[in-house]
């Protein structure tokens, strides 16, 4: 399955690891450019260009501060990404409390044999 | 000990770069929970959904061994797994590849995840997890893309827990 070069969602957006760690670095703060290059030890270039795919997609907001960018990550737009998780959570427990009764009914089985 | 009690309560982390992990606790022990996991009558009752139609349920327990799980969902969807035995350390651990056989590739069996399946006893109480680790970057991408429509696994760093945080925080 190829990769186009622009993504176009959030799903797309975080496959790539960098900007995850992007992600993870920026954290529930606000930073500039410059606080990220020390964080994650990448390029102002490569960090510049993350930071382009993650505010196309709108992962990250930014905000002018006189002569300082300041970027932190838009909740919302993890969503998606959350919700996945949820749903995949949400299969699970169906199977799981199922097991529950399986289990219920060997038990008795079990201590009488 | 109400085994409803424990409804709902399985939960999935993301705890690294291609891992899923989900836990789950059984009011049972360890040998009734691997009983469970691993007899194809019982697998049936628990592993598809309540509507899923079984077509296949096979699985040969031994080192090497192969498992295959088809079913047939509303609608008329088969949905089919299947994977090999690598460790089996009855009743505590569980090493299986596993591969989905629907997923979007040309050589499906090239993207099979490889799943640790323990199981932890204490007290008469059994702590299931499951851990899920993708063997290709490529592959775990073309997850994470399918990963809307097929709800297959995806594994994204610390990414879930951070968008709990700011849910939480907005």
């Amino acid at each position: 399955m190829a990769r186009t070069p622009t993504t176009t969602d959030a799903f797309n957006a975080v496959a790539e690891s960098s900007r995850r760690h992007l992600l993870d670095a920026i954290g529930a703060g606000e930073v500039t450019v410059g606080e990220l290059v020390d964080r994650l030890g990448l390029s102002q270039p490569q960090v510049s260009k993350h930071l382009g795919v993650l505010r196309a997609v709108g992962l990250v907001l930014v905000r002018a501060d006189g002569r300082h960018r300041w970027y932190r990550v838009n909740g919302p737009a993890l969503k998606p990404i959350h919700d996945w998780v949820g749903s995949f959570e949400r299969t699970w427990n169906v199977r799981l409390d199922r097991l529950d009764d399986v289990l219920a009914e060997l038990k008795p089985k079990e201590e009488t044999s | 000990m109400n085994t409803a009690n424990r409804h709902g309560s399985a939960t999935v982390t993301l705890p690294a770069d291609r891992e899923i992990l989900i836990t789950r606790q059984f009011d049972a022990p360890a040998e009734l929970v691997f009983k469970a996991w691993t007899t194809p009558e019982l697998v049936k009752r628990w592993w598809g959904f309540g509507t899923s139609e079984w077509l296949v349920c096979d699985i040969d327990l031994r080192e090497g061994g192969s498992w295959r799980y088809v079913t047939r969902e509303e609608g008329g969807m088969e949905v089919g797994f299947h994977g090999e035995f690598r460790t089996i350390e009855a009743p505590h651990r569980i090493v299986s590849t596993e591969v989905f056989e629907g997923f979007p590739v040309e050589d499906p069996d090239a993207a099979a995840a490889l799943n640790t399946v323990v199981f932890d006893e204490r007290d008469g109480v059994t702590t299931m997890t499951i851990n899920v680790l993708h063997v290709a970057k490529e592959h775990r991408d073309a997850h994470v893309d399918s990963g809307m429509e097929s709800g297959m696994q995806v594994s994204m760093d610390r990414l879930e827990d951070l968008a709990v945080e700011l849910d939480r925080a907005a």
